[in-house]
């Protein structure tokens, strides 16, 4: 029996372990490491309806254990994924959550309608939360009722279950959960970056062209402890948490404060072996706690 | 590529805020001039990222290879501690190299570098002139103090160092050399500054040039989209990414 198989709404996960969406691509530039089917899935990079050439550089600044970024959903285009990216995935076993962003409702559903028929997507992350382009995203995520009629726009016409990732930058995280919730959505990542900014000593001006980035790293792991732990009790969808993880431990933190599986993100540009690493160490970290199977501590934090 | 854990071998400051470190690992044996590593300076989370360094000389009999970097940030502060019989975490070597196919025995390069983009250049020197080929260096410099390897490319060619306060050797930048030097030569590969590159692309229309390109950088290897560049191409690829794509490009690839 396998101690790290997870189950979720379109999803068996052979191990609850995944790369981030932008902080994989989508999986050819990895795949030269190491095999891509030690992954339990892969949330590949977003995508749009028409390519994206995003932001000016810099757009990454190194700060206390983490980094901004400001790629702003650079991309090749919704026709151009389907028929090279995710035809380049087929050949490997393991399943896709495909990242779908846009402008406007009209963008997202036809991205979701049509990245959805894909074999290998299995599920939806819609992608209401990057702070690092003017328009399209962030906006659908801060406002729960807009976020609802999205989340029950883009479910009724994707053929694959569909997680909404939220953003930490709101006053109430679990006031969007809920209303992602009530709008049909099968899960919940989180959480995307938080806003910040890094000025250049000599300057004093902003070191990313953007101006601002979304921070991650271990630096901001635990915000999203603790938004996983107060959107698990508050909704009864399951949660893919991420957000600084960098090890084994990480994982048995987030899936602790409620997540059923586990993204890992920038900590892929420091080890860029650190997915199968983590999956490695995982069965000794259970032995340790006395847990046989990973499901077990989904939530122990809470009871 | 690869990630190892490689050996420090030696470690020297060189000039001012300059050092040179020597490792001992397996990936040597892929290096080609040109290439970079992704250095990890610590095993802590802060500082958190790697540093992409270039590959100034490689030994493919020892297994050691060698690079030049100037401590100035935190990463490389952190790297400069570093002393023989330490280990470091490398990923590497990464990217496309300078084309040594470009030229044959009895050709001439001209290789033109500024600061610490001239590191690069002397791995490559010395494959050129194993090669057959004749290399003219033009290395230019902030100041006196700054400067490094004179020696090292004298023994590889002739060779012109030029600092912009005059402090070393002629005063002025690489191509107040080149003007007064007016050098025959086949191709030309160069390293440095992008004020520097685009000078040189402007002062060689018509010759065939490789220049070498430096961005900041997440990954490394081409996933993040951080490093992208302009091309000059505006239909078919209008963006190139440093790190996997590059760092060298042909001459009029990248928009300056």
């Amino acid at each position: 029996m396998n101690r790290l198989l997870i189950e979720l709404p379109g999803l068996t996960l052979k191990n609850p372990i995944m790369p981030a969406s932008g902080c994989f691509g989508f999986g050819q530039e990895y795949a030269q490491l190491y095999d891509l089917a030690k992954l339990g899935a892969i949330m590949i990079k977003a995508t749009t309806e028409e390519p994206r050439r995003g932001n000016p550089t810099p757009r990454v600044a190194e700060t206390s254990a983490g980094m901004l970024n400001a790629i702003g959903l650079q991309n090749p285009g919704l026709e151009h994924v389907m028929n090279h990216e995710l035809k380049w995935l087929e050949q490997h076993d393991v399943p896709i959550i495909a990242n779908v962003a846009g402008s406007e409702t009209a963008d997202y559903v036809a991205v979701a309608k049509r990245i959805s028929t894909a074999p290998n997507v299995q599920a939806l992350e819609l992608n209401i939360s990057c702070p690092n382009v003017k328009c399209g995203g962030i906006q659908f995520g801060t406002d729960p009722k807009t976020a609802q009629e999205l989340t029950a726009a883009v479910k009724a016409v994707s053929q694959v279950p569909v997680y909404v990732k939220l953003s930490p930058n709101v006053t109430s995280i679990v006031d969007l959960a809920q209303a992602v919730e009530a709008g049909g959505a099968d899960g919940i990542t989180m959480i995307n970056t938080l806003v910040g900014m890094r000025l250049n000593e000599r300057t004093g001006k902003p070191v990313i062209a953007n101006g601002t980035g979304g921070l991650s790293g271990p630096a901001v792991k635990p915000v999203a402890i603790r938004m996983v732990y107060e959107v698990y009790k508050a909704v009864n969808i399951p949660i893919i948490g991420m957000g600084g993880v960098t090890e084994a431990q990480d994982v048995i933190d987030f899936m602790s404060a409620g997540a059923s599986a586990v993204a890992v993100g920038t900590a892929n540009f420091v080890d860029h072996f650190v997915c199968p690493t983590i999956i490695e160490a995982l069965p000794e970290k259970l032995d340790a706690l006395g847990i046989h199977h990973i499901s077990d501590i989904i939530g122990r934090s809470h009871r | 590529m690869k990630q190892e854990r490689m050996k420090v071998v030696r470690q020297a400051q060189i000039a001012h805020h300059i050092y040179e470190i020597t490792l001992r690992g397996q990936i040597v044996q892929d290096m080609v001039p040109g290439q970079f590593v992704h250095v990890r300076v610590t095993d802590a989370l802060e500082p958190l990222l790697r540093r992409p360094i270039s590959i100034a000389d490689v030994n493919k009999e020892t297994s050691e290879f060698t690079m030049i970097y100037r401590a100035e940030g935190r990463g490389t502060k952190v790297l400069a501690t570093k002393r023989e019989g330490e280990e470091v975490d490398i990923l590497g070597p990464i990217g496309n190299g300078f084309p040594l196919d470009k030229v044959q025995a009895g050709d001439t390069a001209l290789l033109v570098g500024g600061g610490i983009g001239v590191p690069p250049l002397h791995e490559l020197a010395k494959q050129l002139n194993a090669k057959g080929v004749k290399t003219i260096h033009v290395m230019g410099f902030q100041t006196a103090d700054v400067c490094f390897y004179e020696n090292e490319f004298l023994a590889l060619g002739e060779t012109h160092y030029v600092t912009v306060d005059g402090t070393h050797r002629q005063s002025g930048f690489v191509t107040d050399v080149l003007n007064k030097l007016q050098p025959e030569f086949n191709v030309f590969y160069s390293c440095g500054p992008l004020p520097m590159l685009r000078a040189l692309e402007q002062y060689y229309p018509d010759k065939e040039g490789y220049l070498s390109f430096e961005e900041r950088m997440g990954c490394g290897i081409g996933a993040c989209f951080a490093c992208v560049c302009d091309t000059t191409d505006q239909d078919d690829r209008d963006y190139v990414k440093v790190c996997s794509d590059g760092p060298v490009f042909p001459k009029g690839t990248v928009a300056l």
